[in-house]
């Protein structure tokens, strides 16, 4: 049975618990067994009965998923040949995707080799067995907890509560997933990065100069792994980053200043969609802007002038990124901005400050910490930006501070490391997982930081 | 006193200029957003629009039984296989009787899309009674002629630079004078999928790739969203760590590069969970993560702005707060929910990173039906094109971004159409 | 603003009201009373400053009718009224605080010295120099003590060296009575001084750039009993070198401070007498009412 039939199945065995409680409550007012008035609308058994029904099948079914295809995978492997399964287990996993792209593809007939042809049957054939066994487990579970519900419903029993409850619990675990997320984030880069750091020294990694993961001529070379120096990367993404707050910074806070108090009412009508678009555009947008029209631009540029520029360099994807991060520096400032209680303005003006006097003595001192913030946040964005640099920015690793040269970043090294084929246990690949690592770390810092900074900011005036 | 206003009055000058000075930079600051925009959007429309036009290209061709293999008795499986790609090359020869030689039969071949053959196998399996006649087929122009046509080409460049040559020019030009060449709106870039053929690429199995993303993506953080912020606002325990945690959680998560989120559903959906790769499922599971903080932090405002008055009410009624909720609360907050949610499902449609580290950058010809096929979507589409070195590669890459940004628009003036509808003040 | 919109609380119905002045309705009364033109002496001569026929709309709702007064030297004028009459928006006219609001327009002539404020040629930051101004709330800047008093020299170039700069800051802090409570902490922010502080901090803010006339708007409705009889003592103080307009709340205050009281209603201007008059023998009805405690 295929997931989608056992999921119909389910669903219309829910209905029918449904249907099923709603009635056996109604019939049980008349028998009066319990009381002769029911303490919840029928309805409300209803759900009862379903959520008694669905819950069980439904962590069967979880569980299922979670689990089947390790299980299937380690008895597949258990299968093998006793020299299969050691070189198996040597940590590359080649030989189980050669049997599952085998099953995969269909083609199990046509294939040479025996062992593996006989390897990839019995992984269909177990893994057909556990669907059949699944389907029967999920509807088991459900039809006995239909039968339990079923026995649940009698007039006092506080449906409408049980049902509640239920509903609650389930908005707590929506809630929850936000944790589930940033735990499973933290774990799926930590475990493999200790990996990557069982083949590449830690230190290596984190004060290596060189950065050249592409000598691994073939994917099942033991220890071929190249040079993981980070320094390269980060510095590369500082550059660009750097590069980008100080096109963002100026220009996104004198926007926001303009805005709020210089614009007329209709520039402002008009200015404000545009930073919206801005902010609205993706970057993949912007990255192939960057590629096809800044970094060709700035290249003649340089040379009108006599500078060498690659034609990757810093410098395009950096002043893309700036102006990509100007409408979110102009909105953070503008709220911090707007925090500043309007005494602190009139006391200025009062005194005979002109405006700008007033918003550059007094508003944006007072402000400070929320635009500070703001730049944190958009430091942390700079930071993980990906597709600007990816389509703009160099792949080769550069320690340099020239904007003009091409530098690589953090987020390039893990898209590339990541994109085409790559067996997934190769120093290569867990490389990418330190990458991530080392940038969920820095992004989480600033974004804890700067948070944090907004918040204090916000309740001093409030 | 004098003295102090004769003071003052001496500063003035200068710090009127400052004031003056200070409000230009303000305004050259959104100068610069603005020109920038328009650059960009002048950019992609200059190069885009030509994509939405595609040369055809008119041969005679010669259905000979003798070349084609087959005769108009032929069954259907025959005709699948008949010799297509001779008739055509043959009659391409019949045009031009000066290509002799290597270089100038491939030329020749050239001036033809390569679907060429299949076009003529369809229209010849539809009408087997063509075999035997010459009949006139409008067929796609290789990519280097349609980039001609629209002016890309510099005919005044050294041939060497050129990947057109002398010899090919002048064909063109002759199969102009003889109106053998039409510029046609391009609807294989709506009907087709990815190619490597830039003339036969289209966006469908991406917007088809994002279509079933999105579903996915909407269909799971919506309810979860509106439900973790209708927890968090009416039924979470005030000051409870627990609660505190999820919700530095929930902004953290907003702030964190879309690229981890890639690297996440790599380990724990892919490699733990077993889902398959490159399709819409994990596509859809990775950017749900990525769209709940938005749909969450937006559904708590619009929560928290329903008066409480109105809960009160339905309390004092004897409703229970779950009923409140549902009956209340949710459809009052629902304008709000579903701005913030049409916002967060556009920069959904927009992301591209993490869909690169789940596999979703394939190269997919077949237009998904479902969301277990292998599939793409708009910007990875975008980032792929981008990627190709053909000339006929960077306009469609442009097309591609105005679709995008086409989409966009119409969610975003939603999301603002509703906003002003809905706009409430209690 | 606050003062936009004119809330009248009306006279509680069922109260009964004696009252041997001519007969009068007893409810809602201050409705019927028609303020035609202002009552008592507007004028003096030789005024610091003066306003004719001043008119000012925020939008299209009109919140100053027709109002002429004069300021005289070196004199405190209060002026009281029910919220919403108008007296603080006509406070700000006086230094064209209401051009900081897109939506304010003012006509009429208001005069510094004899020369129109309000001319092309008069230039709103040497105008707002010339008369200061000390808000409801106190609103020093977070900034210290000193840089706060500072500022206006600063910006205005009134001190060449450190030094005169610092007894810019000495002097006006001893004017306004807070020199010798802060004299050790000048480095440490103006917002960790106490309500009462913070208010002589921002009037000695206000004097260091040596105005001629010194605006007050409700200065010490923010302000405990003690703190506010500190200040009222600085307002009599200061007189002899500035001018002072007061905008308040409290009559006591109007009667313990001013020498002429100018009575606002509905953004017109009743009556202007000199203070004891007004509070003893009140000219106008609604000022009457409205010193008798019937509404405000």
């Amino acid at each position: 049975m295929s997931i989608q039939t056992i999921l119909l199945t389910l669903v219309a065995l829910l209905l029918f618990s449904y249907f099923l409680g709603r009635k056996r409550s109604l019939r049980s007012v008349k028998k009066g067994r319990g009381g002769d008035k029911l303490h919840s609308r029928p309805a409300y058994y209803g759900y009862m009965v379903a959520l008694w029904a669905g819950i069980p099948a439904v962590i069967v079914l979880l569980l299922w998923t979670m689990f089947q295809s390790q299980i299937v995978t380690s008895l597949t492997v258990a299968g093998l040949p006793e020299t299969m399964q050691a070189e198996s287990q040597g940590g590359h996993g080649l030989v189980i995707n050669e049997i599952m792209n085998l099953a995969d593809s269909g083609m199990v007939a046509e294939k040479s080799d025996p062992t593996l042809k006989a390897a990839a049957e019995h992984y269909l054939r177990l893994r057909g067995i556990s669907h059949q066994a699944i389907a029967v487990l999920a509807l088991v579970a459900a039809v006995i907890g239909m039968l339990l519900g079923l026995r649940m419903v009698r007039p006092d029993t506080r449906a409408r509560n049980v049902v509640e409850r239920a509903i609650v619990w389930t908005m707590l675990g929506c809630a929850a997933i936000a944790i589930l997320t940033t735990v499973g984030i933290v774990l799926s880069v930590l475990f493999e990065s200790l990996r990557f750091f069982h083949a590449v020294p830690i230190t290596d990694f984190l004060f290596g100069l060189t950065w050249s993961p592409q000598t691994a001529l073939r994917a099942d070379q033991v220890g071929s792994s190249g040079a993981f120096g980070a320094v390269p990367l980060f510095a590369g993404t500082m550059l660009i980053s750097a590069i980008a707050l100080a096109v963002a910074v100026p220009l996104g806070l004198m926007s926001a200043i303009y805005l709020s108090d210089y614009a007329s009412p209709m520039m402002r009508a008009i200015t404000k969609p545009v930073l919206e678009v801005l902010a609205g555009i993706p970057t993949v947008v912007y990255g192939f802007f960057a590629a096809l029209t800044v970094a060709p631009f700035i290249r003649q540029a340089g040379e009108a002038l006599g500078l060498d520029v690659a034609s990757e360099s810093a410098l395009a994807a950096g002043l893309v990124m700036g102006i990509m991060l100007i409408p979110f520096i102009s909105s953070l400032s503008d709220d911090a901005l707007s925090a500043v209680p309007r005494a602190m303005r009139d006391g200025s003006l009062g005194l005979g400050a002109t405006r700008s006097e007033t918003i550059r003595k007094v508003l944006i001192p007072a402000a400070l910490p929320g635009i500070v913030g703001g730049i944190l946040l958009a430091a942390s964005r700079a930071i993980g930006e990906t597709m600007i640099v990816v389509m703009a920015a160099g792949l080769s690793a550069n320690l340099t501070i020239n904007p003009l040269e091409a530098v690589t970043t953090v987020t390039v090294q893990i898209v590339t490391l990541l994109t085409g084929d790559q067996e997934f246990d190769s120093p290569k690949t867990l490389a990418a997982f330190a990458l991530g690592l080392g940038l969920f770390v820095i992004t989480l810092l600033l974004n804890i930081v700067a948070l944090k900074v907004i918040r204090r900011y916000r309740e001093q005036y409030e | 006193m004098t003295a102090t206003r004769d003071r003052i009055e001496a500063t003035l000058r200068k710090r009127y200029r400052r004031e003056r000075l200070f409000r230009f930079f303000g305004l050259v600051s959104l100068g610069i957003s603005f020109l920038f925009l328009l650059i960009l959007l002048f950019t992609i429309f200059r190069t885009g629009l030509p994509a939405f036009q595609q040369t055809w290209i008119k041969i005679d061709v010669d259905l000979d039984p003798a070349v084609l293999g087959v005769d108009r008795h032929a069954s259907q499986d025959e005709l699948f296989g008949a010799n297509y790609a001779k008739a055509i090359k043959v009659s391409l020869r019949k045009i031009f009787p000066d290509a002799k030689g290597r270089k100038k039969k491939r030329g020749l071949k050239n001036l033809v899309s390569n679907s060429a053959p299949w076009q003529l196998r369809d229209a010849v399996m539809k009408h087997p009674d063509l075999i035997g006649t010459t009949h006139a087929f409008w067929f796609l122009a290789k990519d280097e002629v349609d980039v001609f046509m629209k002016g890309r080409i510099d005919r005044n460049l050294p041939e060497s630079d050129r990947r057109l040559k002398d010899f090919q020019l002048a064909w063109i030009d002759k199969l102009l004078a003889e109106g053998r060449l039409e510029k046609r709106f391009n609807t294989t870039l709506f009907t087709a999928g990815d190619s490597r053929e830039p003339e036969q690429a289209g966006v469908a199995g991406a917007i088809m790739g994002s279509f079933f993303t999105m579903l996915v993506t909407l269909l799971l953080s919506f309810p979860i969203g509106v439900a973790a912020a209708a927890y968090l606002e009416e039924f979470a325990p005030q000051n409870n760590r627990w609660v505190d945690f999820i919700e530095v959680n929930i902004n953290n998560l907003a702030a964190v590069p879309s690229i981890i989120f890639g690297l996440l559903g790599l380990a724990v959906f892919i490699n733990f969970f077993g889902v398959p790769r490159s399709t819409p499922l994990v596509g859809g599971l990775v950017l749900t993560l990525m769209t709940l903080p938005t749909i969450i932090i937006a559904s708590r405002a619009a929560i928290k702005s329903v008066p409480p008055s109105i809960k009160q009410a339905a309390i004092g009624l004897g409703a229970s707060p779950v009923q409140t909720l549902f009956h209340h609360t949710l459809p009052l907050a629902m304008p709000g929910i579903l701005t913030g949610t049409i916002i967060g499902m556009a920069q959904a449609l927009g992301e591209t990173a993490p869909l690169l580290m789940i596999g979703m950058v394939a190269f997919v010809v077949d237009i998904p039906h479902g969301i277990l096929d292998p599939a793409t979507v708009m910007p990875v589409q975008v980032y792929l094109w981008s990627d190709s070195p053909e000339r006929a590669f960077v306009e469609r890459t442009s097309a591609a971004i105005i679709i995008l940004l086409g989409f966009l628009v119409v969610m975003n003036s939603a999301a603002i159409l509703l906003r002003r509808r809905f706009e409430r003040k209690w | 603003m606050t003062d936009v919109l004119p809330t009248m609380p009306g006279l509680p119905t069922g109260e009964t009201v004696v009252d041997d002045t001519p007969p009068m309705t007893e409810t809602r009364e201050e409705f019927d009373v028609e303020i035609k033109g202002t009552v008592g002496a507007p004028f003096v001569d030789d005024p610091k400053m003066s306003a004719r026929h001043s008119n000012v709309f925020y939008g299209e709702k009109q919140a100053i009718f027709d109002v002429s007064l004069d300021i005289g030297r070196n004199e405190i004028i209060a002026m009281i009224g029910p919220s919403g009459c108008g007296k603080s928006t006509f406070l700000r006219t006086l230094n064209r605080m209401n051009d900081t609001i897109p939506i304010c327009r003012v006509e009429g002539e208001h005069c510094l010295d004899g020369e129109d404020i309000y001319a092309p040629d008069q230039d709103p930051v040497l105008l707002r120099a010339r008369v200061g101004m000390v808000f409801q709330k106190p609103n020093p800047f977070p900034k210290s003590i000193y840089d706060n008093v500072a500022y206006g020299p600063r910006l205005h170039g009134l001190a060449r060296t450190r030094a005169e700069l610092d007894e810019i800051v000495e002097k006006s802090l001893v004017r306004a009575g807070l020199f010798n409570e802060v004299k050790d902490d000048l480095h440490k922010p103006g917002t960790g001084l106490s309500g009462g502080q913070q208010q002589r901090l921002c009037i000695a803010r206000a004097i260091a750039v040596d105005p001629e006339v010194i605006l007050m708007d409700e200065p010490t409705s923010a302000l405990d009993p003690i703190a506010t009889a500190t200040i009222e003592e600085l307002m009599d103080e200061l007189k002899s070198r500035y001018t002072i307009a007061v905008v308040t709340h409290s009559m006591q205050q109007a009667a313990r401070v001013s020498q002429r009281t100018a009575y606002f209603h509905m953004g017109k201007l009743v009556e202007v007498n000199p203070t004891n008059q007004v509070f003893t023998t009140p000219q106008h009805q609604l000022t009457e009412n409205y010193i008798t405690g019937r509404f405000g």
